[in-house]
């Protein structure tokens, strides 16, 4: 298997798909031959011509809204967002529009697009190019919410959500566009709904997203200098989420870490320690749960208030010794 | 006045010049956008302005926060992250402002400060103050919702403000006319009952001339208008941009009509000015750089209290 970045893997799936089915086309701001704001689209405009790779103006609310359309009446858009933050503009069109026609009209709609866009801090973009705002949109019913934090599952998981017939989201994390790992060649999807254990361990589950598993592997390698195995346990999709997967491993572990960039209060990590107190895991914890979160405030941009207001590696170990204390 | 605006020009161009070296010395870090090559936008229209009038800016903010009234030292120190600067270093280049000068910032959403500009200058009509709002923003932003909901509501309120589209022919790396079904973009006025101007953005005093000509009309309460200004933006988009949108001829042919020459051409021709006038104004402003840069580079990184703090008003 070759390695390719985050970038190259999402590519790929665009290309493969675009090839395997016409109905695909792509949509957004400077993805024709400039290959977006990323480099994430290179290439498939002049592969693919501007009838299938459309570059639009800088009119997030008509993208959206070009897509839910086309959505509805048969084709596959996958719109690109130069930046999550934009999504503010295109909100009526996602929210109000896209993710409850099909509800609204009494089943009869699908609207089977995805939404891309980068998100995350820690690039000095400040507070309107960083923002981490996938809780908002797992709180639509309609939506589904997807977070890959490999190449593989990149590839794997964007090719299933072309190929859903409901509106997904598919939120990069901008780090990760530069980071390689190995890629299955051709033919390679990912379930939506089904959660990944990147490291095994019995002693805490963390349950991180995007970047923050890179951080909680690096924390788990530390900590097992220490002795304690850490169980690294990334969901992938946010929604629909595993959460058997999730329980079953704070069964085991009996203790419980959530990491994510958003901010910490009424954020995914919220909902994860709401559905383990939920459940039958309830009783097999040991300890208080703890969540390791963006800070809440605006993301800044002076370097030394941005790395305080990320979570990290650090930040993950003093919450792992906290719940083992 | 015709000095002032050289002036202008000369300070925004020599600070993103600065800005240049110390991105290629890696001092800088974040997003950096230059508005080189339209430095006679933010010196006309802020000269056509006066105290108590206010502007929004956009993501390509260096030139109108100068113009405006900016110190360099503080934006300086903005732009390296410190806490000295105009937002503590929690703004960066993209959110510089100064709401005492009527800077109501600069803007890293697109479109995002024509509706701020529109309310300011609804505030100035409830509060019965005599001020115009004007709003800067590019010819990418015209085609976001947020600018004809703002013209439109300007209209039909007769609201106090400007609308001055600083049009460098390009949204990112996409030309014009490949985001524009009308690329006349002053046509647009006609939609929304307003005046529609279009002029040379190139040239100080015609800018200065057509926005002084606006803003008096939004002042005697005769409601906006629409200033289109063509200009040229001599670098990329961004620090890096690879520029494979334009032809190298294109951006020569503009660089040819370079508004700083040609506003000191006119200065010594009328003879306002001497050529020793307008070297001393090259070395003042030269000086007040290197301050700025010292300022800047000693200035302490925000206190690590300050992440939390300004989140609420106490
Ligand atoms: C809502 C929104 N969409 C997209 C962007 C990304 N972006 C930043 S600047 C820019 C181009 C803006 O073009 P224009 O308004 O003409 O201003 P110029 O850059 O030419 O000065 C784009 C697309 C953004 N910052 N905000």
């Amino acid at each position: 298997m070759r390695d390719l970045t985050l970038s190259q893997a999402i590519n790929e799936a665009l290309a493969e798909e675009l090839e395997r089915d016409p109905r695909v086309f792509l949509i957004g701001e400077d993805i024709g031959l400039h290959g977006g704001a990323f480099g994430v689209t290179k290439g498939l405009f002049s592969r693919f011509g501007p009838d299938r790779v459309r570059n639009t103006p800088i009119s997030e609310a008509a993208i959206a809204g070009a897509a839910v359309g086309s959505a509805l009446v048969g084709a596959r858009p996958v719109a690109e967002l130069m930046y999550i933050d934009f999504i503010t503009i295109a909100m009526d069109q996602i929210v109000n529009q896209g993710a409850k026609v099909k509800y609204m009209f009494g089943g009869k709609a699908r609207v089977p697009m995805v939404l891309r866009a980068p998100f995350g801090a820690g690039r000095a973009n400040a507070a309107q190019h960083s923002q981490s705002l996938e809780a908002w949109l797992c709180h639509v019913p309609g939506l589904k919410v997807v977070m890959p934090s490999t190449p593989a599952d990149a590839k794997g998981l964007l090719k299933s959500a072309i190929r859903d017939d409901n509106l997904v989201v598919f939120l990069e994390n901008k780090h990760l566009y530069f980071q390689k790992g190995p890629v299955p060649e051709g033919e390679y999807a990912v379930p939506l709904g089904v959660a990944d254990i990147k490291r095994p361990g019995r002693d805490v589950t963390v349950v991180a997203t995007a970047r923050q598993v890179h951080a909680a592997i690096s924390a788990a390698e530390a900590l097992a200098k220490e002795g304690i195995e850490v169980e690294v346990l990334d969901p992938r999709t946010l929604w629909p989420l595993d959460t058997e997967t999730i329980i079953a491993s704070v069964k085991k572990t009996g203790r419980l870490v959530t990491v994510h960039e958003a901010v910490k209060r009424f954020g995914f990590g919220a909902e994860v320690a709401a559905i383990i107190a939920e459940s039958e895991a309830f009783d097999y914890l040991d300890a208080p749960i703890r969540r390791v979160a963006g800070a809440e405030v605006p993301v800044p941009f002076s370097k030394s208030l941005e790395d305080l207001f990320l979570p990290d590696e650090h930040k993950i170990i003093d919450a792992c010794k906290a719940v083992l204390a | 006045m015709d000095c002032r605006m050289y002036e202008t020009m000369v300070s925004i161009r020599s600070f993103e010049m600065m800005l240049q070296e110390l991105s290629r010395k890696g001092v800088l870090r974040g997003s950096i956008h230059f508005c080189i090559g339209q430095e006679a936008v933010a010196a006309g229209v802020c000269a056509a302005l006066t105290a108590g009038d206010c502007i929004t800016s956009n993501h390509r903010g260096h030139g109108h926060a100068i113009a405006k009234g900016a110190r360099m030292d503080f934006m300086m120190a903005e732009l390296l992250g410190k806490a000295t600067g105009y937002c503590k270093g929690k703004g960066g280049s993209m959110h510089i402002a100064d709401l005492d000068l009527g800077n109501l910032g600069a803007n890293g959403i697109v479109g995002g400060g024509i509706p701020i500009a529109t309310g300011a200058a609804l505030g100035f009509l409830q509060l019965g103050l005599p001020h115009v709002a004007v709003a800067l923003f590019g010819d990418g932003a015209a085609n976001q919702g947020s600018f004809h909901e703002s013209l439109n509501l300007a209209a039909l309120w007769k609201l106090p403000v400007v609308f001055i589209c600083e049009n460098n022919q390009f949204g990112m790396t996409t030309r014009l006319a490949e985001a524009s079904a009308q690329p006349d973009l002053c046509k647009r006025a006609v939609a929304y009952n307003i005046p529609g101007v279009k002029a040379d953005g190139m040239d100080a005093r015609e800018v200065r001339r057509v926005t002084a000509e606006a803003v008096e009309r939004a002042r005697a309460g005769k409601g906006p208008a629409l200033v289109v200004l063509e200009t040229y933006r001599f670098e990329g988009h961004y620090i890096g941009d690879p520029v494979v949108y334009r032809t190298k001829e294109e951006t020569a042919d503009w660089k040819a009509r370079d508004p700083i020459p040609r506003q000191r051409e006119y200065l010594l021709k009328t003879g306002l000015a001497t050529e020793t006038e307008l070297d001393r104004i090259h070395a003042d402003v030269a000086g007040r750089l290197e301050e700025a840069v010292l300022f800047a580079r000693n200035s302490p990184d925000p206190d690590p209290s300050e992440l939390v703090s300004d989140v609420y008003s106490e």
